[in-house]
């Protein structure tokens, strides 16, 4: 059998970060300047990001798709990798963890989160889940001499772990159900055969929302998220609160809504207490953190529970809407964490929210950002959080779940008590002592980026809702 | 569209109106921290020039219509159908001078009282201006609700930071009781969005039927938003805190132009859109304003302190003017609308008098005062004018507001009209007793020597003033701006039978 070259074009951007991946690794050994291994990376992102535009098609016998839907997300990915590698530098010296694997470690899983986006057949989708995952596990222990950082890796490893596991259990079932792990093939199989009320599909369907929802941290599958988030390196909390989150939702909408799109009452039936669980318990259990880290993983564990209604809407405008809400949490999240980056100094550690007493004083430019960042958070307009849950309620109220947005709305009403506490904080109390600013070139243009997307989004945001709505006209 | 006038400017005044406070706001990032000079004079150019610029509006303003005037019309989110639509008709149109006004003076009451983050103080300030603007400009709903919103940060940010010992408090409750009434409303918008073919332009919703059922969900849904910023009796709960605890500026802002924008939505929003609903649930709406108008008078004789007993004063006055409103008649709607003129000028006066008393002595209990009619008497003259207006006497504002409103609820309800003119009484009681209290019996020791209202502090109270016997002594100024308009809504709410010759008649004995 002659060997047929597959089509190579629809990998190029993956092609282009492996090969930037495996080159940083070795560059680490010559360049002793670790700026320069970041500055690299940083290019590279930007090449991979170049390649995206032409990439468009299907490649290794329909394994492997590359569309509008899995270009958007890479180029969420890549922001936020960009956005992460600025903040990490000073970060990494100042706590003497300054390492060249860590460059090429987030490569590899800004890699996988792409191969995830793309993947047609859940073979590839494991494929670039362990990738993504196993890279994160490592960087969330990077920090070798702080045991919670050692806990945040062993607790994702092993929760991840076991989510990989029930991913693999619903696969086989899958597999033996319909005898393939193409998606669009299973999903003509299950038109054909008309299994539209088997259990055994339910039961695939159910370990598959499962799976995902470790990944996007839903209640209940939401355990390791504030431990690990805690533990982490700042910087890497902040990557894993973006892309692996951005990866899940992108699996999760492609799986459901290709494979199983002709049983979407049966998944929205999953997917539905799901959503309103975490939104309950990310917002309720934020309310009472002490520690800023662990209260955005609550919140982060709560948004996953607003663009989940873009899902469970079914329509192209749900999942439009869960990709603009992804865009613009990826901003207005990184920005967040940026802010608490720069607290962090040799000495002072800045992670508790007490520590934010009298920002606004000792520094007024860094407290109005965290300020917009918070609002933008809340979903108060003109910042983009607003535009990002304005369009997802609208989608699911179109599509019929009014009820699910009142529920959603108040819950996010809710979540506005935590995030005003840190405005309180910064600007109703006076300073306790005075914090300084650890700021350096990266975290500044890391902000200047964030908050002008979300300023400009919140104002602006025809062009963004375009896109997310031309990237999601596949379905 | 037919409901639309050509701009008779021939200049965008109103994103003139808009973007001036907030160029200001920005121009006021790049001053110095220290320069507290400059600060405050560019501030108060910024909202002087506002003002002036908002005149234009009163003069070129076409009373003989119900349309839309200087209409601005763009593309903002076309994939939604959102424009960047604004206009003014005769309900509006007095709201956008009222809050350039008030800008301005609270600017100047603010001059010396706010002593530390002087940027981020009028910063705030401006920044508020501009979203007050355009909450009363805007002709589509999610504009609307864009500005409507973006005003609880900078009003967060001017009760909490600036505000008195237990503002955090405050702050927080005025925050999360708009916010959680302002989200349910969105999801209303939402519903009703779909429902009309999405379309979010107020003057087309206007002009489609909706099923009685889904407007009576809408009609609560905007409540919960409309009622929680009146306030209306049960959700009134947060507004004595903000008040009290707001700095003097900010209590004036609140009273005199945020907690219109509660009834102007029911006259924008609940009115037009949902007239079934409006008109069946129009008797719950009258047994609540009664209610506040009762009980916020009878709460306000037990305040010990001046500034909540103020506060009160307003859930009462509030009360009057959703009775207007809800007698659907246009007695009743056109001194709903005057009477929130009036309340915002005359609270407006009492917080910045309030104000200038309190940076004297720097107490608020009523208590600690007495006999200052004797050290101040230039401040007792003028507070006792405000006192008249605010209880309603003759040839002052508040009679004729009062008046036409009482005039409109005995023709809804003749229960609600004897039970609300009892309210009149209570807050004859109430005001007097405070004045009596304050100004008259023997000088307390706290008051002494204190040194009458300054110059600065008279510019402040004499537009007042003069605004007062204005309105008291020929209302026909504004009631004819809003003759159409008010016609032209109540025509759509009465399914057109509204008689329109009684306004006219009162006028007419009014003079």
């Amino acid at each position: 059998m002659p060997l047929i070259m597959p089509d190579l074009k629809p990998v190029m951007p993956e092609i282009v970060m492996t090969v930037i991946a495996i080159g940083m690794l070795l560059a680490e050994l010559v360049i002793k300047r670790k700026e320069t291994i970041g500055f690299l990376t940083i290019i590279g992102a930007g090449i991979a990001a170049f390649t995206l535009a032409g990439s468009m098609g299907t490649t290794f016998g329909g394994m492997y798709v590359s569309d509008g839907y899995s270009t958007f997300f890479k180029l969420i990915f890549l922001v936020n990798l960009i956005l992460t590698i600025l903040m990490s530098s000073r970060y990494l010296e100042t706590l003497k963890i300054n390492f060249g694997e860590y460059y090429s470690l987030i490569l590899f899983a800004t890699l996988g989160m792409m191969l995830m986006a793309s993947a047609a057949d859940i073979i590839v989708l494991y494929l670039g889940l362990e990738l993504m995952a196993l890279s994160t596990y490592i960087l969330a222990g990077f920090i070798r001499y702080d045991i919670k950082s050692n806990e945040a890796a062993m607790k994702y490893l092993l929760l991840g772990a076991f989510a990989s596991a029930i991913l693999l259990y619903g696969t086989s079932m899958i597999y033996g159900l319909t005898g393939t792990t193409n998606l669009r093939d299973i999903a003509v199989y299950i038109a054909k055969a008309e299994l539209a009320s088997n259990p055994v599909l339910m039961l695939s369907m159910i370990f598959f929302a499962v799976a995902f929802s470790f990944k996007i941290a839903a209640v209940p599958f939401h355990m390791w998220a504030p431990d690990a988030y805690e533990g982490a390196p700042t910087p890497i909390t902040a990557f894993m609160s973006v892309g692996p989150k951005a990866a899940g939702f992108a699996v999760l909408g492609r799986v459901f809504l290709t494979a199983f799109g002709s049983v979407r009452m049966d998944w929205a039936a999953i997917f539905i207490p799901i959503a309103i669980l975490t939104m309950a318990v990310g917002n309720i259990v934020a309310l009472s953190q002490t520690n800023i880290k662990r209260m955005l993983a609550y919140s982060s564990i709560a948004h996953a529970g607003y663009m989940l209604l873009g899902v469970i809407a079914g329509t192209p405008d749900g999942l439009a809407s869960m990709l603009n809400y992804m865009f613009i949490y990826a901003f207005m999240n990184i920005g967040a964490f940026a802010i608490i980056i720069m607290l962090r100094t040799e000495t002072f550690k800045g992670e508790d929210i007490a520590d934010y007493q009298g920002l606004s004083k000792t520094h007024p430019m860094a407290a109005a950002l965290m300020l917009i960042f918070m609002f933008s958070l809340t979903g108060i307009p003109p910042m983009a959080g607003f535009m990002g849950k304005f369009y997802l309620f609208m989608s699911a109220i179109n599509a019929g779940y009014t009820w699910l947005v009142i529920v959603a709305v108040l819950f996010s009403a809710i979540s506005a008590y935590f995030y005003l506490r840190i405005v309180m904080l910064m600007y109703m109390k006076e300073p306790k002592e005075t914090v300084q600013l650890n700021s350096s070139p990266g975290v500044a243009l890391a902000l200047v980026v964030t908050v002008g997307a979300v300023l400009f989004i919140g104002i602006l945001p025809s062009k963004f809702l375009l896109f997310a709505r031309l990237a999601a006209s596949a379905f | 569209m037919e409901q639309t006038m050509n701009n008779a400017l021939g200049f965008p005044i109103l994103s003139m109106l808009i973007c001036w406070p907030l160029v200001g706001a920005a121009f006021l990032l790049f001053i110095s921290r220290t320069n507290e000079k400059a600060i405050k004079m560019v501030s108060l150019l910024i909202s002087v020039a506002t003002f002036l610029l908002s005149i234009l509006l009163f003069s070129h303003f076409d009373k003989s219509t119900h349309l839309m005037q200087f209409v601005e019309r763009y593309e903002w989110i076309p994939y939604l159908n959102m424009h960047y639509h604004l206009g003014l008709d005769g309900i509006s149109v007095l709201f956008v001078l009222l809050a350039t006004l008030v800008t301005v003076l609270s600017v100047l009451i603010s001059w010396e009282s706010v002593k530390m983050k002087t940027k981020e103080f009028f910063i705030c300030l401006l920044v508020l201006e501009s979203a007050m603007i355009g909450v009363f400009c805007s002709l589509d709903f999610m504009l609307f609700y864009l500005f409507w919103e973006a005003m609880l940060i900078p009003m967060y940010l001017l009760i909490g930071v600036w505000g008195g010992p237990n503002r955090v408090y405050a702050a927080v409750k005025f925050f999360l009781y708009t916010l959680v009434g302002s989200v349910l409303m969105l999801v209303g918008i939402i519903v009703l969005y779909f429902y009309a073919g999405r379309s979010f332009n107020i003057l087309e919703l206007m002009t489609k039927a909706y099923p009685y059922k889904m407007q009576l969900m809408l009609f609560w849904a905007f409540f919960a938003a409309f009622a929680v910023k009146v306030p209306m009796f049960p959700v009134h709960t947060w507004l004595p805190d903000a008040h009290t605890e707001a700095p003097t500026a900010g209590s004036v802002i609140l009273a005199a132009v945020l907690i219109k924008m509660g009834a102007y939505g029911f006259l924008r929003f609940s009115l037009p859109l949902l007239p079934d609903a409006s008109r069946e649930m129009a008797p719950v709406m009258l047994a609540l304003s009664v209610i506040a108008i009762i009980y916020g008078g009878i709460i306000c004789l037990a305040q010990t302190d001046l500034k909540r007993l103020i506060a009160y004063s307003s859930v009462s006055h509030m009360g009057f003017v959703t009775l207007g409103i809800f007698a659907l008649n246009t007695q009743g709607v056109e001194g709903g609308i005057l009477q929130m003129l009036n309340h915002g000028i005359v609270t407006g006066a009492l917080f910045l008098s309030v104000g200038i008393i309190y940076e004297r002595t720097h107490t608020r209990v009523i208590a600690d005062y007495g006999g200052v009619a004797s050290v101040m008497p230039i401040y007792a003259s003028l507070f006792i004018v405000f006192t008249f207006a605010s209880i309603g006497l003759p040839a002052t504002n508040g009679f004729v507001g009062e008046f036409l409103i009482l005039l409109g609820g005995f023709k809804a309800s003749q229960w609600a009209g004897v039970l609300s003119a009892s309210g009149i009484i209570i807050g004859a009681g109430y005001m007097l007793w405070l004045y009596q209290r304050v100004f008259f019996m023997e000088t307390s020791q706290k008051v002494a020597g204190l040194q009458d209202i300054t110059t600065r502090e008279l510019m402040t109270l004499l537009p007042m003033v003069i605004l007062i016997f204005w309105i008291g002594i020929y209302p026909n100024t504004y009631l004819s701006f809003m003759h159409p308009s008010v016609q032209h809504l109540l025509e759509r709410v009465n399914g057109g039978s509204a008689p329109a010759v009684a306004v006219n008649a009162i006028t007419q004995i009014l003079r």
